[in-house]
């Protein structure tokens, strides 16, 4: 692999940066797959944090155990920008393999650490190079050849610390937390960081880029994606969770697993859970609907190719009417696609998934905070809405680590829809299944085990009448249908609102989702200040479409929808949805190369549009 | 004082409740099917059994089979699910209802062709379940294709014979780990009832094999599944009785000639052998007997294999006792200070 597989950045369209830069660049660190680089990265990450700097991580890696290249991008950000950075200002070249296709891919200016004996100031006259000789560096800390090249990576962190004022102290309290109680570890690394430190002091600084103490990260968190919806999961009080091993979502599973030991086993240690490895994702989801059926919360976590599996039980999830929590960690697709990057190509697939008129509802959570508290609204909304939610993540959420206000604990008490118990049934005298008394489409229900002789209805996949009898009649299909469209209305109003930024009063609007807000969010500012042009924006979280996002594409000339898919899937999605003279306002800005998307080309596309 | 002698009504059992009670819908399935015969089996050993019809949960997929548990049990909750797949469906409702009586009623095509993945999985966990194959060899909705249990040589009305060797899901299920395996008959009513009051009392997966003949599309003369070809290769091993654990019947027995098995509920399937020297503890020798079978072209029936004691799948999770479905919001949301706790360990 190339490293200018790991950029979308043309090296000739930047100039050399000029003045010193605080607390505001980028640093790519290459290395290997499996060799703790992932360790010194977050200890990196986490010391500018606690510097109190805004700052992201994007881990950049291979499908594969150990041995292929892996790229980490840290970015410091003093506005809280925390899109990708599409320029690499600092390269650490590690990685012998791709050091040469990384130093060539830098653009004239960006700085480069790297390996002695690599010799890349052969490469380039117009970079700063810091040639740093980290086999020497560890070689005094240990004898075992499989330790020190661990530790080479460790030194990397103390030579980039003193190279752009990162406080020791602080990469040290970052090295004390990775590493917690394994005490021999925390000293090896703690032996290479300094190392790496004292040995950086007798480089000449050339470069412009550093860093300054901020107080922009007090009473923050990091934390990924897939854990936040882990947690969401846990305070959403799921009790059935099944699941089938898959990149980028497994993390999700396995990090509620950790929790749901620690904090939902009794005294008498027994679980109020059950967590099932299917043997396939048509397993987790038939679990997960049975589970459902009966009134447990019940969720599964997967990715494209697990989604395409459930697509039979996402059909009769919707026609017979069963809650189901569905997380759909997005890689790109199609087929097995690059399982380890990142995009958003599940959607318009996933709206319909399955044969015949089926719809679901789709959660967008745009950022960790909200993995978190849409997970918990995803179980509420399953039960009121009777049908699978669906919470499309993606890679770049669920897997790298962001920077989170602490999650708010949920206020509401658990919405468990409209179940009929043995009481109420004896007050009514029956029920029909589906049968819509409330006039929003939604029938109610009763779980299997009720104890009253009209409790019990039959479920199916086929042709069914109010009370959930097997009919062929056409009146009695196309007025089921119809009811279930009414229960797609009703969803407008339940899912996330979208949420608008901007004063108002732009000429032009910019819809995202998901993953690509920060990219929109930063590309808004570059628009603004370099060309003076205003935007408005809106981040759609749900689908059906609120209300509100017509009214958005009313008022406003022209409307981009920013995306990570080649098709413009949601774009599409809103086509489908907004009344045909509004369908001319969309312009589509989608694509898709597995890699986070960054601002600076979300900003040039606008403009490239707008100037025609 | 002289009481009033009570009106004669039906019989009830024990929760006071009469057969009518566990009837269901109208049958759909043609008149002769196999599989109507099986569905007033289930109901009868429900009835006999005294279960509540409330407790338990009706599971199938797609197929002839699928749809009769619409035409028994109608007090009872029943999802009809997607083809192949009900095992899976049906091992959800028991993770989130550990205290439902879980029956599941599958065909051949259902089981052996598109839900042999579920199905294999579902025999490894020991799911508390009782599965029921109507096994007819042919599929019927879709008008008399072979299935993957019609065995060598078998014809269709058509004339064409089958040229692939069957798949033993009872041998399967011995492999794979079912505590509680049999094969039976549709027209064997004794040995049938017997076998699924067992099923029902069993904690673990109970497969049974039920061979029911489809007189639409596999009863004809070079047809395995007949009605005829039962008839003159059924090849019992036992003969079948079950003792309920609320009937304190005890009865001297020559354990030479008769074997016990004693369920979970202290109930008792008692085995007179018709074949000396079989085991029905022994997985091994289960599988020789069956392949056996195969080879000489006898259908054998009767207890194949039973493991009572196993740990059922509910058991090895460790769940509590309530169902997980309806746990309070205090049992399954943590307190505001663990949240706490965790965004403190995220710092």
């Amino acid at each position: 692999m190339a490293a200018s597989e790991t950029s979308t950045h043309d090296p000739s369209s930047r100039p050399a940066t000029r003045g010193p830069v605080v607390n505001d660049f980028s640093i790519q660190v290459a290395t290997t797959n499996g060799s703790g680089s992932q360790s010194s990265n977050t200890v990196l990450l986490r010391a500018l944090f606690q510097m109190g700097i805004p700052v992201s991580g994007k881990n950049l890696f291979p499908s594969n155990i150990a041995g292929l290249p892996t790229w980490y991008t840290i970015r410091a950000s003093r506005e809280g920008f925390v899109a990708r950075k599409k320029e690499v200002d600092v390269l650490v070249a590690m990685n012998a393999e791709t050091a040469r296709d990384d130093v060539l891919a830098l653009a004239p200016g960006a700085v480069a650490i790297y390996d002695q004996p690599l010799g890349l100031e052969a490469l380039r006259d117009d970079l700063v190079l810091y040639a740093v000789p980290f086999d020497a560096l560890v070689a005094p800390i240990t004898k075992e050849p499989k330790l020190r090249k661990l530790l080479r990576n460790m030194a990397y962190v103390g030579v980039v610390a003193r190279l752009f004022s990162v406080e020791l102290a602080e990469v040290e309290a970052a090295i004390a937390k990775q590493f917690g109680a394994k005490a021999k570890a925390r000293e090896l690394n703690l032996a290479a960081a300094r190392a790496g430190f004292e040995h950086a002091a007798t480089l000449e600084k050339r470069d412009p880029y550093s860093v300054r103490r901020m107080d922009a990260t007090r009473g923050r968190i990091l934390v990924d994606g897939n854990s936040a919806c882990a947690l969401g999961a846990l305070f959403a009080g799921v009790t059935v969770v099944t699941w089938y091993p898959i990149t980028p979502s497994s993390s999700l599973v396995e990090t509620l697993v950790g929790y749901l030991r620690k904090y939902r086993v009794g005294a008498d240690g027994k679980a109020t859970y059950a967590v099932v490895q299917a043997e396939d994702e048509l397993a987790a989801m038939g679990m997960v609907l049975g589970a459902g059926w009966a009134g447990a919360r019940a969720m599964t976590a997967t990715a494209g190719p697990g989604v395409s599996l459930m697509s039979e039980f996402a059909g009769l999830a919707y026609f017979a009417e069963i809650p189901a929590v569905i997380f759909d960690v997005q890689r790109v697709g199609p087929s097995t696609g690059l399982p380890t990057r990142t995009a958003q190509g599940d959607v318009l697939s996933t709206a319909f998934l399955s044969h015949g008129d089926t719809q679901h509802v789709l959660l967008f959570p745009g950022s960790v905070e909200e993995c978190f508290t849409m997970a918990v609204d995803a179980f509420d909304l399953a039960e009121r809405l009777q049908t699978p939610i669906f919470v499309m993540t993606d890679l770049d959420l669920g897997m790298n680590v962001w920077m989170s206000d602490p999650f708010p604990y949920p206020e509401r008490p658990m919405d468990r829809g409209k179940v009929l118990s043995r009481e109420d049934l004896d007050r009514l005298g029956g029920f029909a299944r589906y049968r819509d008394v409330d006039g929003d489409g939604i029938g109610w229900r009763t779980l299997p085990g009720t104890d009253h002789p009209k409790a019990a209805y039959f479920t199916r996949g086929t042709g069914h009448d109010e009370s959930a009898a097997y009919s062929e009649s056409p009146a009695v299909f196309e007025r089921n249908m119809e009811r279930l469209a009414r229960k797609l209305e009703t969803a407008r109003s339940l899912v996330p609102a979208p949420e608008r930024a901007g004063e108002g009063g732009a000429r032009v609007g910019i819809i995202a989702y998901g993953s690509s807000a920060p990219a929109v969010a930063e590309a808004r500012v570059q628009l603004a200040r370099e060309r003076g042009l205003e935007t408005d924006a809106l981040r759609v979280r749900g689908y059906p479409f609120s209300r509100a996002v017509h009214e958005f594409v009313e008022e406003h000339e022209r409307v981009y929808v920013v995306e990570q898919n080649r098709d413009g899937q949601l774009a599409a999605l809103l086509k489908l949805d907004l009344a045909p003279e509004l369908v001319p306002r969309l312009r589509s800005i989608a694509h898709v190369h597995g890699l986070p998307l960054d601002a600076r080309s979300v900003t040039d596309e606008i403009l490239t549009l707008e100037a025609k | 004082m002289e009481t009033p002698a009570p009106p004669a009504g039906p019989r009830t059992n024990r929760i006071g409740l009469a057969v009518l009670d566990y009837r269901g819908g109208k049958t759909t399935l043609c008149a002769g099917c196999g599989h109507n015969a099986i569905s007033e089996r289930i109901l009868e050993a429900f009835f006999e059994l005294g279960v509540p019809p409330e407790r338990v949960a009706k599971f199938s997929g797609i197929g002839c089979s699928s749809k009769s548990p619409a035409y028994f049990m109608s007090r009872s909750h029943a999802f009809n699910a997607v083809h192949g797949r009900m095992p899976s469906v049906a091992t959800g409702t028991v993770l989130a209802n550990r205290t439902l009586l879980a029956l599941g009623v599958s065909g051949d095509g259902d089981t052996a062709s598109i839900g042999i993945g579920q199905f294999v999985h579902l025999m490894r966990r020991n799911l508390p379940i009782v599965y029921v194959i109507e096994d007819n060899g042919v599929y019927g909705l879709t008008k008399g294709q072979f299935s993957a249990t019609a065995d060598v040589g078998s014809t269709l009305k058509t004339g064409v014979a089958n040229d692939l060797p069957p798949i033993d899901t009872c041998a399967l299920a011995v492999q794979l780990g079912a505590t509680f395996v049999g094969r039976s008959f549709s027209g064997d009513k004794r040995q049938l009832s017997a076998m699924l009051q067992a099923a029902v009392a069993h904690r673990g997966t109970a497969l049974l094999d039920v061979i029911s003949p489809c007189v639409t599309f596999n009863d004809h003369e070079g047809s395995t599944k007949s009605y005829a070809y039962m008839k003159d290769h059924d090849t019992p091993l036992q003969e079948l009785s079950f003792i309920p654990s609320f009937e304190d019947i005890r009865v001297e027995y020559d354990p030479g000639t008769t074997a016990e098995v004693t369920l979970h509920d202290g109930s008792r399937l008692r085995l007179r052998k018709l074949e000396e020297g079989y085991d029905p503890s022994d997985r091994a020798r289960a599988l020789a007997r069956l392949m056996d079978a195969s080879r000489k072209g006898e259908v054998l029936t009767g207890v194949l294999f039973a493991d009572p004691t196993a740990p059922s799948f509910v058991d090895a999770l460790g769940m509590v006792d309530a169902p997980l479905a309806t746990l309070p919001e205090a049992q399954v949301r943590p307190p505001r200070t663990v949240l706490d706790e965790i965004v403190a360990s995220l710092r």
